[in-house]
């Protein structure tokens, strides 16, 4: 579906990616950890041609990235990133019909069609937004609109999301619901996801496979279980942790341990 | 849900026919007024036989309503619609309702080439737009430049980058008008100011299909520039081609700037009024605040011209001066609000 082989990007002489590979693979979500620094957002924004690898290549469905337009790539490929400041007032049901644009007929003028109101209005259904659809996006909570980020990127019918932490404003409550809704285009459409994200724990509950990152390296990737071990944990974050198993789901559970309670 | 479109697109044909509509009895109605009182009855008959007839108008007063106010009412109303609309494309590509061409420096930057056609090329009157249009896109893009921090343009760095801009091409025509000859300076300074009064015949068409062509193609563009509001970013991931419409929107756009200028000087704040006042009547959506920015615009220079050219007649004022007493308290206000 997406693949990205031997990436390497470059600012200047500073390496921020050095040849990192990875596959999605329809149904499954990936998740992307590492500390702060690690390249991990830099990946993935090359990952939709945002940003263009110094060397080695992006293919969606076996096509170079950079044969593709933008409009192909947008009907394949949703982001969702931390939502920018809006400067103009627009309503919920407008910000999420954006994400339509790739459909158009036709690349700049254009109205939406119906069938564009009847994605857009399912999507905000599905992330409980459709009662605030009039309200303007500025009028909204920081998790609304995280939400409505989402809707945009569902409402793209996009079968690859890249989510670059797109639980960072939500509360545990939403940060599930947001990652279910993920999980259920995966299961249910055959999607695939990358999330970039700081909390392991979310990662092990929701990933299928997990890429650990450090100073632009691929460290270590594969189930969670595989990838979240003390050792490779206390390599890249330089912190001791424990790592035991949920008691209901049985996927690793990390703890830090701090120094003042290692001497307790 | 499904008649949203349908609505948006009622609304759209609306306020533009309401507004095409008002535009026209504007220019009648302005086409009257004056320092020369024309009577009202022929002055009409005159113009709705598109001026095959004279009706009961004396010669003079023919040769004023058709060589003199109408010409000029045309021009004001083209200057309006080009420089509203390249106001409203620059506000939603630079995510920022203050963008305009005036306040950026690109006005300026027009003003530049114009009096370096003037000085150089005065034979050629086709010169004027032209290097008015090379001097608004080189304007543009230094603004452009100057304002994109790593974080993307801030509001407050646009308009900083636009004062350098605005400064350092002023002492440019402060040293362009030194090489004039002294008779030639007032005219000069009265033109910078804005001023309609001496409308080419030869530039008149040019100038009304530039700004109905500029409007068309930016109107085309205008979903883009929808997603262009939200950010570059967004834009792009959402499938935007944001190099081609960035391009078509700096060039379309000094296009219409230029050919203002190079016509009737500086006109201020068109493209900051206008286009405020479009969406807060109308909302952001571009595909309807575009097309109804420019007939907004042109409405809103024919009013102001015709008020330049009364208030004191038989002298004249500005046309800049009027569009500024406006502009300036709206860009106060805008300004606290961003």
């Amino acid at each position: 579906m997406l693949e990205a082989r031997d990436l390497t990007i470059k600012y200047g002489q500073r390496v921020a990616v050095a040849n990192v590979s990875l596959t999605l693979a329809a149904g499954q979500i990936s998740a992307i950890i590492g500390p702060n620094g690690a390249g991990k957002s830099t990946f993935l924004q090359a990952l939709n041609g945002q940003l263009g690898p110094t060397s080695g290549v992006v293919l969606l469905d076996g096509q170079p990235l950079e044969k593709l337009n933008r409009r192909t790539i947008g009907r394949r490929i949703a982001v969702v990133a931390q939502e920018a400041e809006l400067r103009f007032p627009i309503t919920v049901l407008e910000f999420v019909l954006g994400g339509r644009f790739a459909w158009a007929a036709s690349a700049s003028w254009g109205w939406e069609t119906e069938r564009d109101i009847d994605v857009a209005n399912a999507v905000l259904h599905e992330t409980e937004l459709f009662e605030l659809s009039g309200r303007l996006m500025n009028e909204l909570s920081g998790g609304e609109r995280q939400r409505a980020v989402l809707a945009r990127a569902l409402a793209t019918e996009a079968v690859v999301l890249l989510l670059d932490e797109p639980t960072a404003n939500l509360d545990i409550s939403h940060q599930s619901t947001l990652l279910a809704l993920v999980r259920g285009r995966c299961d249910n459409h055959g999607a695939s996801a990358l999330v970039v994200t700081h909390d392991i724990n979310l990662a092990a509950q929701f990933a299928d496979n997990v890429l650990l990152m450090k100073d632009g390296h691929t460290i270590s990737s594969g189930r969670p279980e595989e990838v979240l071990t003390p050792g490779l944990l206390r390599d890249v974050f330089e912190v001791t942790v424990l790592v035991d198993a949920h008691p209901i789901t049985g996927v690793p559970r990390v703890t830090p341990v701090h120094e003042a309670h290692r001497q307790v | 849900m499904a008649s949203r479109n349908r609505t948006t697109l009622r609304k759209t044909f609306i306020a533009c026919a309401v507004l095409s509509g008002a535009l026209l009895l504007v220019v009648i109605l302005m086409s009257l007024v004056g320092s020369e009182r024309l009577p009202a009855g022929a002055s009409l008959c005159a113009l709705l036989s598109f001026g095959r007839s004279q009706c009961t108008l004396t010669s003079d007063q023919f040769d004023i309503l058709f060589q003199i106010r109408l010409p000029r009412i045309l021009l004001a109303a083209a200057v309006g619609g080009s420089l509203a609309t390249a106001g409203a494309s620059y506000q939603a590509l630079l995510r920022n309702p203050l963008a305009e061409p005036y306040l950026l420096g690109i006005s300026n930057g027009a003003a530049v080439g114009t009096m370096i056609a003037l000085v150089f090329f005065g034979a050629s009157e086709w010169s004027r737009p032209l290097l008015a249009f090379v001097g608004a896109l080189l304007a543009t893009l230094a603004v452009y430049r100057l304002a994109r921090g790593r974080a993307g343009a801030t509001p407050e760095r646009l308009v900083l980058a636009g004062v350098i801009v605005t400064t350092f091409l002023s002492s440019v025509i402060v040293f362009v008008t030194t090489l004039m000859d002294a008779t030639r300076i007032r005219s000069f300074t009265f033109w910078l100011l804005g001023d309609l009064s001496g409308t080419s015949k030869n530039l008149l068409p040019v100038a009304i299909a530039i700004a109905v062509v500029g409007t068309v193609v930016l109107t085309a563009n205008a979903r883009s520039l929808n997603l262009l509001m939200l950010g570059e970013r967004d834009a792009f991931d959402l499938g935007v081609e944001v190099g081609r419409v960035r391009i078509v929107v700096f060039v379309v756009a000094s296009l219409l700037v230029g050919s203002s200028v190079a016509a009737s000087g500086s006109v201020g704040y068109v493209g900051l009024v206008v286009p405020h006042l479009a969406r807060l009547s109308l909302g952001s959506d571009n595909r309807l605040s575009i097309p109804a920015a420019a007939l907004g615009g042109a409405l809103f220079v024919i009013v102001a011209d015709t008020a330049a050219r009364t208030l004191i007649a038989p002298r004249e004022l500005p046309v800049g001066a009027i569009t500024a007493l406006i502009g300036a308290p709206l860009f106060i206000y805008l300004l606290k609000r961003t």
